[in-house]
């Protein structure tokens, strides 16, 4: 692997805690019992199961008998949004999301609606904060389930979900959100936060890959969706992948441990490449700023970089050891612009250009300067060569074609 | 999603040859729009008595692909005559750089037809082509819908089997596509795809483009 790497996709997924790897490891190589058998492995597996579930239930004031493992967070929020769509049919059809929900949301939402399921989104305005007027408007006496996304995976707008979670409750409909961003870097209090249901995973906060929990308070009711053993209180069938869970916790933990510390860090350095890339002409900060910036993530920054596109972006910058993401239609198997910058009302034009950074407890400032120094070339470089630069801004083409391809061209 | 690019085809987006505007051309076409994500501009000095290009260059907002088969195909059609270059494949630009991921194959249909669309309003400027007004028929239509490309397999809708109908009543065009489960995610993108070359004939015809899974599931 290459250790020059400077790793700014933290939002897809994080690199693993080394501590949080041995303890892994311990499970797969000595501890290898499953929590069901009666033997003294299985008893020993069993115990330390009940003791990562307690911990993880912890970290977000929830009971350990209302966390349910899952493979991750899609599979929570298809749990949570097709278990309660099924066993609520006969009191109600009618769902509410918002318009800037993960896919897995998303997904399950379109599917049902397919299926004969009513599905309303709520509008969210142009830094991603949910319209609570909408929201409240949405709501027919057929309505089971309203999800909102905690915290935006793409833009870092931060929810009021205790507001959302009251209005819900006062509503009599149960509230499901999908946490995977805010897990591990906001404080979450399911009970005074009026959640009834919260998805969240270990690999978005130096966990393991292929783990998550469904949070499902007590007295929620919902259909499972596989049928097999009676692992997980009879909700999810399947051997309890110890490992991976063990690793869940320890990283969880840490997460919590070190919250404030790592926020304090990650936010200076996300303030930094702000700042370093606003200097940049012509490009918009996508998602909560100015007096709204307490309410983004700590570790985003999402940026459209106008008359160019990100998908060209971020390879330049994967060739010099950068890795970011993009929104761009070009970067996405579907060749779809992102919903999430379109529903905030960007133009396909400036979702293409988008390209997002997302930090983590790893990254340095002098990583920072080098991505800022790189993108800054880079923009640069797209824009001298750009087809789609408008005329008053022609100084964007001649003067950068000149400097940077004749030199390019002679080195090589 | 990871994309595996060709030595030549990082070779050429990183250092384009070709690129900019030339002042005095007498062939120019811009390709694709800023909405899709895609957009080459091309000039060209084309000699009117032997129709050899003499020059080219291009700019491109679009992905490394974009970049690259553009540049490519700058440095494939630079010395030769127009009627060669008419009858170049869509494909061409991506076999020369070795090969492109399917989901980027239509960005070797936009760098080629790009010059073909210069060479075209050339043509018409001098004479050599009348500007017919186009005749839709089915066979023109399928002709169209050969240069989009699935994203899924890099083949375009014609060969991959995705027309089910095509229908022309008066001033009305019908078309429909299938689409089996596992390409239902790029119904939208394949929607957008059609329209727009669709519109590009410019014609006054009404155009339906209607997109239906085989699930049933309702696009």
């Amino acid at each position: 692997m290459d250790q020059n790497i400077i790793y700014l996709d933290n939002g897809d997924t994080t690199r693993i805690d080394d501590d949080v790897l041995d303890l892994m490891l311990k499970y797969y190589r000595y501890s290898y019992g499953n929590p069901v058998s009666l033997h003294s492995l299985g008893i020993d597996a069993d115990e330390d199961l009940s003791q990562a579930r307690k911990t993880i239930a912890g970290t977000v004031n929830a009971g350990p008998e209302e966390i349910i493992f899952t493979s991750g967070a899609t599979e929570s929020n298809n749990m949570a949004i097709n278990g309660v769509a099924e066993y609520l049919k006969n009191k109600g059809n009618h769902i509410i999301i918002s318009s800037i929900e993960h896919s897995s949301v998303k997904a399950v939402a379109l599917r049902l609606k397919n299926e004969g399921y009513k599905v309303d989104e709520v509008k969210v305005d142009t830094e991603g904060f949910l319209d609570i007027g909408d929201l409240k408007s949405k709501f027919k006496v057929t309505t089971i389930l309203v999800s909102v996304i905690y915290a935006n995976y793409e833009i870092g707008t931060i929810q009021n979900i205790e507001e959302i979670g009251k209005i819900c409750r006062e509503k009599g409909v149960l509230f499901h959100t999908d946490a995977a961003q805010a897990f591990g870097k906001l404080k979450i209090d399911v009970k005074k936060e009026n959640i009834d249901l919260m998805t969240f995973n270990a690999h978005k906060n130096h966990g393991p890959k292929g783990i998550g929990a469904l949070y499902i308070r007590k007295g929620v009711k919902l259909k499972k969706l596989m049928e097999g053993g009676s692992h997980e209180f009879n909700l999810r069938p399947g051997t309890e992948n110890l490992p991976a869970i063990m690793g869940f916790a320890k990283s969880a933990e840490t997460a919590y441990m070190d919250l404030e510390a790592n926020n304090k860090m990650i936010i200076k350095l996300r303030d930094r490449l702000i700042e370093g890339l606003t200097k940049i002409d012509h490009i918009t900060l996508n998602g909560p700023k100015g007096s709204s910036m307490g309410m983004r993530l700590p570790h985003n920054v999402d940026i459209t970089f106008h008359y160019i596109e990100g998908e060209a972006i971020l390879m330049h910058l994967s060739l010099r050891g950068i890795c970011v993401s993009s929104g761009s239609a070009c970067s996405s198997k579907t060749l779809e612009p992102s919903h999430v910058l379109t529903a905030i009302g960007l133009k396909h034009e400036q979702a293409h250009g988008s390209i997002r950074f997302t930090l983590s407890k790893y990254n340095t400032e002098n990583e920072i300067d080098e991505t800022i120094k790189n993108v800054t070339e880079v923009v640069g470089i797209l824009r001298s060569m750009s087809s789609f630069i408008p005329e008053e801004h022609s100084e964007l083409l001649n003067e950068n074609a000149k400097t940077f391809y004749k030199n390019k061209n002679n080195e090589g | 999603m990871a994309l595996k690019y060709t030595e030549k085809t990082i070779d050429h987006f990183t250092k384009p040859r070709n690129l900019g505007t030339i002042s005095d051309a007498n062939a120019e076409a811009t390709e694709g729009s800023p909405a899709c994500g895609d957009m080459v501009n091309y000039t060209l000095k084309i000699n009117p008595e032997t129709l050899i290009i003499e020059d080219i260059k291009f700019r491109s907002y679009g992905c490394a692909s974009n970049i690259a088969t553009a540049s490519i195909a700058t440095e494939m059609v630079l010395g030769k005559h127009i009627d060669e270059v008419k009858k170049m494949g869509t494909s061409e630009a991506a076999n020369e750089l070795g090969g492109l991921p399917p989901v980027k194959m239509h960005c070797s249909v936009l760098a080629i037809n790009g010059i073909k669309a210069a060479i075209r309003e050339f043509e018409k400027k001098i004479g050599r082509i009348l500007d017919e007004k186009r005749i839709i028929t089915e066979k023109a239509l399928l002709n169209i819908l050969r240069d989009v490309i699935h994203p899924k397999n890099g083949v375009n809708l014609v060969d991959n089997e995705n027309i089910q109908r095509i229908r022309i009543d008066g001033q009305d065009i019908f078309i429909i596509i299938t689409l089996e489960p596992d390409e239902e995610i790029y119904a939208s993108n394949i929607h957008d795809e059609v329209m727009e070359h669709l519109e590009s004939m410019k014609c006054t015809h009404e155009i339906m483009v209607k997109i239906e899974s085989k699930t049933g599931n309702f696009i």
